[in-house]
């Protein structure tokens, strides 16, 4: 026994340590991993970001060079800190509360001291750099737009935030990243891939030579430059367009596709996302809640589409055989069910065949319509989920697949919608002719109005709008090249747009003709309530329209929403021809249509539900009228939103 | 193993082999732990491991010395071998060299010498020739406090010169006594000693009375004899909370403040979040960089020279008390229990010869010899890998540095003399 203790007390200890060594080096370990080695440092090189161009190479979106003062604490040597400051036009205070917040952060690494300075600062800062140890400039690409316009489009980047570091670690602290339009949904392809060097540090963290001699650094690879479909042309007469106003612009080329315009109202000047006060404009852009400068009412606003819906009501009962075009359907002033009048209609001669009903938008003829479609069947039901399928297949009611961030669904209502909300068929035609013109349960947003225009122009198939035309090295996803059919057979489609061709003829826009197109519409004027003090109020009827040109072969399909705009030929139409002409022209002759436009102002009817007074609507309103806007005047007041912000060296050469 | 009495083959090979392995592969790790960028010769002498291997080249010449003195040599002269050793720790107090606050170190140039690392072959070898001598006796309490005197002289002249834990090395002694015949007793006290500390400072008083009622009646239901033991076992339990309270009192008063952080990093003690954040910026930095650059490792390790915390000297004291973790992260698991394996290799081989000897000088020789690589590999390898509180004693032919190296050397050596020697002992 005497013998054995220590014996027993050296196996003992041998095996605890060898448990524990397992413990720390095999069972608690993580799988060794370079980049979580805090004894090496990561030192990243940025490549270029990618260049956007619209179709027809306008340079839209660039970079330029931005530099960041950096500091760190712990090399800073006394200083003339007035001189310093005076450099870089801030104040003692600023230079002691950051200096501290610095030191506070970490002593031993770099942090930003004075982000984004302007180019002649810097010239002027750098010949005085060496006298300021422990300060250092460090260069950065920002984004430079090059327009004023199109900002729902380009998007904008900014630096990622803990939950995107999670989710993807490519990115690191302070990396930037798209973050709305096509900045985010071609991140990959504009941002490249970033270069690697790990550099072996020491406890001071001191660098002391490559890790390994370098043999995991990887080199940038440079981000790839992409053609967006948009006609930047088109895009900045659609936004001077909708100066004063509220809505959506959704221009599509019907042959392919491709988003010609992407107007939102009102919008904003991308540049105010860049620089040192970007912080600054991003909170007074996004807290704007009552404008919404950010939300973009092209893709997301969802709206009843009012009467253009009338047209795909017309397609489906010529697919199912409950209508033909020679029918006739009178119309008292509205639709009467008994002696209870559905809906209401406004003044226009009766009785109405096929193309007067879309040309003079009768609701009493698609009433009608309808309901013969929904009463086909026994069950309301399965005819109004067939009902859904034919309206489902011009992309209505569901998300469309295009290639930008955000989106809406809309809503084409079926069968199962109405058994939940009434009980199973506990309903009928009767309950639900909203549907019918277009108000009710469904609802649309502008770029799906537009690509139902393209669907009906191209007489039954569309290509999922896009807005990227080109990558530079490679092609673009095969799903925005392949045509998507309705499920209406092509001969329905004829008659149909010989209506809408005649709401320019003798219909509802006859006011609007332009010389030399022939153009499809279709008018639309939606009902429209909110809440005030959790009252139900109507506002002013959402202005509509939505078209295509020219009739055969068409090279445009629009839809044109303006909140609140009352009748749809009054704003919308007239947008929506001026837009046409513009697009297929390249110049616009009726200037008496765009003067008009250009003088009214809706702003004081946007203005009256916050007024906290009664106020009227529709009929009894008057349209406000505001001196002529004239385009470098918006370009103006777009750039003046600027004058905080830093614009590096607009006129900067194309920098490739 | 293969013996004959045939000069060169008397020694035990199995012991210098392990011995080369140790030494070999700890000057690896000092080149590991301690260059600077390329290198450019082994000899350079302006590196540590420059210096180390020079040391390594010193330490054959002082073999061969060892080696070729008699045998007897050591136990005749071993009182006088003692009281030099003990002049040089008393003149440390005169001529010392104060480094990082202990007063350890003699000057010679730009050389310095530790005599405290030589202090302990001359304490095993004058506790060796006090125990066998004929006339001691290790169950009187009398010689038994001569024995203790002999540790206690080094072990308190250490202390004075601030340096607590080479003073910790002189307990290992304690397995010698027992070994030759120390009661069972103080074995007994000497454990519920240890765990006692532990409880009162863990758990506190009131722990330490429970614990200690508990026992002691198991133990009065299990003895036969049971008059007066009622008292005794009240006596004792009181004894029990008193110096519970006495370990209360001197971590509290007596304790530095750097040792009491240490045992309370150890025990978990502190539960301030705010302190324990500043604790692991300052105390426990050593702690937390070595068991990160251990743990880092893996299976496998990070491969010779690889290591990014060596290389980038993250462990302060790498290359010497922190060595095993360089040991850690570039040969990880695989090399770290190989090292474990060859001390326990080495130790348990002493222990093994020990007990073969004829005298009993050289057998309680070499179970000091034993104890005090026990001890310091226990305690070195424990602090690295944070099992143990932090305490700075080297890691025996590995740690950098002259005199441990020859001080371990001689120790070891004079024992490999004496071993080799056994055959004249009958």
């Amino acid at each position: 026994m005497r013998k054995l203790l220590l014996l027993l007390t050296v196996v003992t200890v041998g095996l605890v340590f060898i448990a524990r060594l397992f413990y720390l080096q095999v069972y608690n370990k993580q799988a060794y991993n370079l980049f979580e080695d805090s004894a090496i440092k990561k030192v990243y090189d940025y490549p270029k970001r990618g260049y956007v161009y619209d179709r027809n190479g306008k340079l839209l979106v660039a970079n330029q060079p931005s530099y960041d003062v950096m500091v760190i604490p712990r090399e800073v040597e006394p200083l003339d800190t007035l001189e310093f400051c005076r450099l870089l036009k801030i104040s003692k205070d600023d230079f002691k509360k950051t200096y501290d917040r610095a030191k506070n952060y970490s002593p031993r690494l770099p942090s930003v001291f004075v982000p984004q300075l302007s180019k002649t600062d810097y010239a002027v800062l750098q010949e005085k750099m060496r006298k300021f140890k422990g300060f250092y400039i460090q260069k950065r690409f920002l984004r430079d737009y090059r327009t004023s316009i199109g900002a729902n489009v380009l998007g904008d980047i900014g630096e990622v935030n803990q939950r995107i570091i999670e989710r993807q670690p490519y990115y690191k602290m302070g990396d930037l990243i798209g973050k709305q339009g096509v900045e985010l949904s071609y991140e990959k392809i504009l941002r490249g891939v970033k270069g690697i060097k790990f550099i072996q540090k020491d406890r001071f963290n001191k660098n002391i030579g490559p890790y390994k001699e370098g043999r995991y650094d990887t080199l940038p690879q440079p981000g790839k430059d992409i053609k967006i479909t948009i006609d930047s042309d088109l895009q900045q007469y659609g936004e001077l367009l909708m100066t004063n106003k509220r809505g959506g612009i959704v221009a599509i080329d019907p042959s392919n596709g491709e988003i010609l315009a992407l107007v939102t109202g009102p919008s904003y000047n991308p540049n105010l996302l860049v620089g040192r006060e970007r912080n600054k404009h991003f909170s007074r852009l996004f807290l704007d809640t009552i404008t919404r400068p950010t939300w973009d009412r092209g893709l997301q606003a969802q709206y009843p589409p009012g009467s253009p819906f009338k047209v795909i009501n017309a397609l489906i009962g010529l697919q199912e055989g409950v209508i033909n075009t020679s029918d006739k359907v009178t119309c008292r002033m509205g639709y009467y069910y008994g002696s209870r009048r559905l809906t209401g209609c406004h003044h226009h001669k009766s009785p109405v065949d096929m193309n007067n009903g879309i040309a003079q938008s009768c609701n009493a003829y698609f009433v009608n319509a309808y309901r013969k479609i929904v009463d086909k069947y026994d069950d309301a039901g399965n005819a109004m989920n067939t009902w859904a399928k034919h309206a489902k297949s011009f992309g209505l009611g569901n998300y469309l697949g295009y290639d930008l961030p955000v989106g809406q669904k809309g809503r084409i209502p079926d069968g199962d919608y109405y058994d939940k909300a009434y009980g199973d068929n506990r309903w009928g035609s009767t309950y639900i002719v909203s549907n019918a013109i277009g108000q009710g349960e469904v609802e649309a947003t502008p770029i799906q109005l537009a690509n139902m225009a393209a669907a009906i122009g191209n007489r039954g198939y569309y290509y999922t709008p896009h807005i990227i035309k080109d990558i530079e090295g490679e092609t673009i996803d095969t799903k925005y090249t392949t045509p998507k059919y309705t499920t209406i057979d092509k001969r329905h489609f004829e008659p149909v747009i010989q209506g809408m061709f005649d709401v320019y003829n003798k219909g509802t826009a006859a006011t609007l003709r332009i010389p030399g197109i022939d153009i499809c519409g279709k008018t639309g004027t939606a009902e429209n309530f909110i809440k005030i003090d959790s009252v139900k109020t109507q506002l002013t009827d959402h202005s509509i329209f939505v078209a295509f040109a020219p009739k055969d072969n068409p090279k445009i399909a629009i839809a044109v929403f303006v909140e609140n705009g009352y009748w749809g030929s009054r704003f919308a139409g007239r947008m929506a021809s001026l837009m046409i002409e513009k697009y297929i022209k390249g110049e616009i002759t009726r200037t008496d249509m765009e003067h008009w436009i250009l003088t009214h102002s809706l702003e004081n009817e946007y203005a009256k539900p916050y007024s906290g007074e009664p106020f009227k609507i529709n009929g009894e309103t008057t349209l406000q009228v505001v001196d002529k806007v004239v385009a470098d005047k918006v370009e103006k007041l777009k750039n003046d939103d600027l004058s905080n912000s830093i614009r590096i060296n607009a006129n900067q050469s194309n920098q490739k | 193993m293969y013996r004959e009495n045939h000069r060169g083959f008397r020694f035990d090979w199995i012991t210098i082999v392990l011995f080369l392995l140790l030494v070999g592969f700890g000057w690896l790790n000092i080149l590991s732990a301690s260059h600077e960028g390329e290198i450019t010769s082994y000899f350079d002498m302006s590196q540590l491991y420059g210096k180390h291997l020079v040391f390594i080249g010193l330490t054959f010449v002082l073999i061969v010395l060892i080696l070729s003195l008699e045998a007897k040599f050591y136990e005749r002269f071993a009182s006088i071998i003692y009281i030099a050793a003990m002049l040089a720790l008393v003149g440390l107090f005169i001529f010392g060299k104060d480094v990082n606050g202990a007063r350890s170190w003699y000057g010679i140039g730009s050389m310095t010498i530790q005599p405290s690392e030589f202090a302990k072959s001359a304490t095993a070898l004058a506790l060796a020739k006090y125990m066998s001598d004929l006339q001691t006796n290790m169950n009187s309490l009398k010689d038994q406090l001569r024995a203790v005197a002999i540790i206690m002289v080094p072990a308190i002249l250490i202390l004075l010169q601030n340096d607590a834990g080479s003073t910790l090395v002189y307990t290992s002694f304690f397995f010698v006594f027992y070994r030759e015949g120390l009661q069972q007793v103080y074995l007994i006290i000497g454990l519920s000693t240890i765990v006692l500390a532990v409880l009162a400072l863990k758990f506190g008083l009131i722990a330490v009375a429970i614990v200690a009622a508990i026992v002691l009646i198991i133990v009065y239901f299990f003895r036969r004899k049971k008059r007066n033991s009622i008292i005794q076992s009240i006596v004792l339990l009181l004894v029990c909370i008193a110096f519970s309270a006495g370990v209360k009192l001197f971590y509290k008063h007596v304790l530095q403040p750097h040792q009491q952080n240490r045992i309370s990093l150890w025990l978990r003690l502190e539960k301030d979040p705010v302190l324990l954040e500043k604790m692991k910026k300052e105390e426990a930095y050593n702690l937390i960089q070595s068991e990160q650059a251990i743990s880092s490792g893996g299976l496998f390790g990070k491969g010779f020279l690889q290591g990014t915390r060596t290389t980038g000297k993250f462990v302060p004291e790498q290359e010497t008390d922190y060595i095993f973790s360089t040991v850690g992260e570039e040969w990880g698991f695989l090399g770290s229990t190989l090292v474990v394996i060859l001390f326990m290799a080495l130790i348990i081989r002493i222990l093994y010869l020990a007990e073969s000897q004829k005298s009993q000088f050289s057998r309680v020789y070499g179970y000091g010899v034993a104890s005090v690589f026990f001890i310091h590999f226990t305690i070195n390898t424990g602090m690295v890998m944070g099992l143990i509180p932090t305490v700075g004693i080297p890691l025996p032919f590995f740690s950098y540095g002259g005199s441990g190296l020859w001080g371990f050397t001689i120790l070891l050596f004079i024992f490999i003399k004496l071993d080799s020697n056994k055959i004249n002992e009958w």
